[in-house]
């Protein structure tokens, strides 16, 4: 008896673990490749939350998750518009446009959502599951892992490509130039402004996909400041891996795995107080930043906008 | 010589000015868009903020807003983002609101406000002590460590008012209400607590010290360029962790003022978040700690009053957190654009025209371009 309690308990923790990595995932390879352009994006914060609320209520109108992932990912894309036109093209502040963008998604958001659903809760309900046939069948980690939907898998092997994308192509380089020395991007022929364009466009998707994700897959609804700080955490997460989007995925796994720790700890028998867990991802970030402060290397360029033949 | 320096003044306060102007527009558009009146919305704003007896509930809320607002500035001018305010503020509330009881039990109030008001600002001080050294030793990004301790310093807060802190007589968790008699007293003939004036009094000392003393000199340096500091005999490690503590400092020291002259007692999960709506009067009052006092005056009205006239509108008070944000955004792009004219040059940069008119023009076509 005891044996299958705790089977079931490592096959919830390890689906929980996932549940919260994911979202984090998504936002901080957006932020990846939006910082390896040389963007700084402090407003992802609100890019999330603006593509969480748009996948919501696409979800709850339509039905179906896969259309409100993809309404997840236009919001995203929308919110970063702002980021696109006054940062890219216009160059004026990063750090004042990022606060700006995650102070009107966050404002926004929730007042929308009291306004339209504080009457009746919605809940989102089940996810479509899409069992792999065979590995699905394997003892605790077969429904843990191969159990998911099928946006899950969309979205790691989305994150994959990305990954090489991002150290072996082309358009990859171009990217971390663009980011690392923009004047020799500009130099070798290639375009900084419509590099660093196509790179906030892409982030804008992955930022709006975690926070769908985090609305649709996580939590199954939405409620005003979902996110709760998971943006910030998504920047310092990308300032440690420095551009490599692998690093990116098991740190993320390791944010995941210390959020699940608390549910988990009460399980057993500990009761932690809910304040301890909201604090314990903030205060492994900040002992991760201490431990390797050294190491949380940003692009040269980063935050400064690109001026042909300015010093 | 006379007419160069009104068309500047002139020139500023327009600057300062549009964006405001501009934001509460297209607030009020987007109100429409959601079914509410901006009209009533508007007239709720002064009826709720300044009509009556509510100029001074308006005047009260400025002095936390007012201590804050110069706080930030302080570590904005030496170009350190300090962005970990809402932690720092709770930090020295809590101080207020926990310490405080223990302490008016047992000692005067005079001696005791005063020793409140000193852990406060060490608290913050010291709570801005990693952020401050990881930038200065190893460059780490300001703004995520002091966000991320704020984060942090929220929990510790919380955990205080339901742990230690916690009013036994009450079943919700807050602090014990602090009486009456010992609290800031009041302004005599007012109901505004003394907090207003020694807000008013630090504008006007920060102001000083920023512009007027070589202590200012040195920070605004510092905050040109780092490098140039250090050539001139300036320890930049010092100049970080300094800036830090007496930004974090002044910014707790607003969260005691706060407890100790309005509400009296603090309760767990609350923020008032008066440093993200502060934030961007600093920038319009281009970091000068007197020019923020007008800024901060219509921000405390537009708080005071639109949160009942949000109520009354259908909205969520969190809408004034999408008129800040639009106040930020049209502050760049007035900038951008005035600076634009000032130079005399295209609205529209180079690079963008190049974008826009030729998007999918092949690279090596638009090499002569």
């Amino acid at each position: 008896m005891s044996e299958m309690l705790s089977a079931t308990f490592i096959t919830v923790f390890i689906a929980t673990v996932i549940a919260q990595a994911m979202p984090l995932m998504l936002a901080a390879v957006g932020e990846t490749i939006g910082e390896q352009a040389g963007i700084l994006n402090l407003g992802i914060e609100g890019v999330m939350l603006i593509g969480a609320y748009t996948g919501f209520v696409v979800t709850l109108m339509t039905g179906s998750f896969w259309i409100g992932m993809l309404a997840g990912a236009i919001g995203g894309v929308v919110a970063n518009a702002a980021m696109l036109v006054l940062n890219v093209w216009l160059g004026l502040n990063q750090i004042v446009i990022g606060l700006a963008i995650t102070l009107i998604g966050e404002g926004i958001t929730s007042v929308l959502y009291l306004q339209n659903y504080t009457s009746s809760p919605a809940s989102l309900g089940a996810q479509p599951r899409m069992p792999i046939p065979g590995l699905s069948e394997i003892p605790v980690i077969g429904p843990a892992l191969f159990r998911q939907s099928g946006i899950f898998w969309l979205m790691i092997v989305l994150i994959l490509v990305l990954a090489f994308a991002l150290a072996r192509t082309s358009w990859g380089l171009s990217t971390r130039s663009a980011g690392q020395k923009p004047s020799s991007l500009d130099a070798a022929g290639g375009s900084v402004m419509r590099t660093r364009s196509t790179a906030v466009i892409l982030s804008g998707v992955l930022v709006g996909l975690g926070g769908a994700y985090l609305a649709l897959l996580t939590t199954a609804t939405f409620s005003p400041h979902l996110t709760n700080g998971l943006g910030f955490i998504a920047i310092v997460i990308t300032m440690l891996s420095r551009g490599r989007i692998l690093i990116v995925m098991l740190t993320s796994l390791v944010y995941g795995l210390a959020v699940a720790m608390g549910p988990a700890l009460q399980v057993i028998g500990f009761t932690v107080p809910a304040d301890i867990i909201k604090m314990l991802p903030f205060i492994i970030v900040i002992v991760m930043l201490i431990v390797f402060a050294r190491s949380s290397v940003v692009p040269p360029a980063l935050g400064a906008p690109y001026t042909r033949g300015a010093r | 010589m006379k007419t160069e320096t009104s068309s500047a003044l002139v020139q500023g306060f327009v600057r300062s000015v549009v964006p405001v102007l501009l934001a509460l527009i297209v607030s009020g558009l987007i109100m429409l868009a959601m079914g509410a009146s901006p009209l009533d919305f508007f007239a709720g704003v002064w009826r709720y903020g300044i009509t009556g007896s509510n100029w001074q509930r308006s005047l009260a809320l400025m002095s936390p807003l007012l201590i804050v607002a110069i706080g930030i500035i302080v570590a904005f001018r030496g170009q350190l983002w300090n962005l970990g305010y809402n932690g720092q503020y709770l930090l020295g509330a809590v101080v207020a609101s926990g310490l405080g009881p223990i302490l008016y039990a047992v000692m005067p109030a005079f001696l005791a406000t005063i020793i409140v008001f000193v852990v406060a600002v060490l608290a913050g001080a010291v709570w801005s002590l990693i952020p401050a050294i990881l930038k200065a030793r190893y460059g780490t990004n300001e703004i995520i460590t002091s966000l991320v301790m704020s984060f942090i310093a929220i929990g510790v807060v919380n955990l205080l008012i339901k742990g230690v802190f916690k009013d036994p007589g009450v079943t919700t968790p807050q602090t014990t209400v602090i009486p009456e008699d010992q609290l800031l007293p009041y302004i005599p003939g007012t109901e505004i607590h003394i907090g207003f004036l020694i807000a008013i009094a630090l504008a006007i000392v920060a102001q000083i010290v920023l512009s007027r003393t070589s202590f200012g000199l040195r920070i605004d340096i510092f905050g040109a360029s780092p490098k140039a500091a250090r050539h001139v005999g300036l320890n930049s490690t010092w100049m970080v962790v300094l800036l830090f503590a007496i930004s974090s400092g002044l910014i707790a020291f607003a969260g005691s003022v706060d407890i100790l002259g309005q509400f009296t007692y603090q309760r767990a999960d609350w923020d008032p978040r008066y440093g993200d709506a502060v934030m961007p009067l600093v920038f319009l009052a281009r970091f000068r700690p007197v020019a923020a006092i007008p800024f901060v005056a219509f921000y405390a009205v537009l708080a005071t009053g639109g949160t009942l006239a949000a109520q009354q509108a259908g909205l969520n008070v969190d809408f004034l957190f999408v008129i800040v944000g639009l106040i930020l955004l049209f502050m760049t792009i007035t900038e951008y654009i005035g600076n634009r004219r000032a130079l005399g040059q295209s609205y529209v940069p180079a690079g963008l025209r190049r974008t826009v008119l030729q998007p999918f023009t092949r690279t090596s076509e638009r090499t002569s371009a």
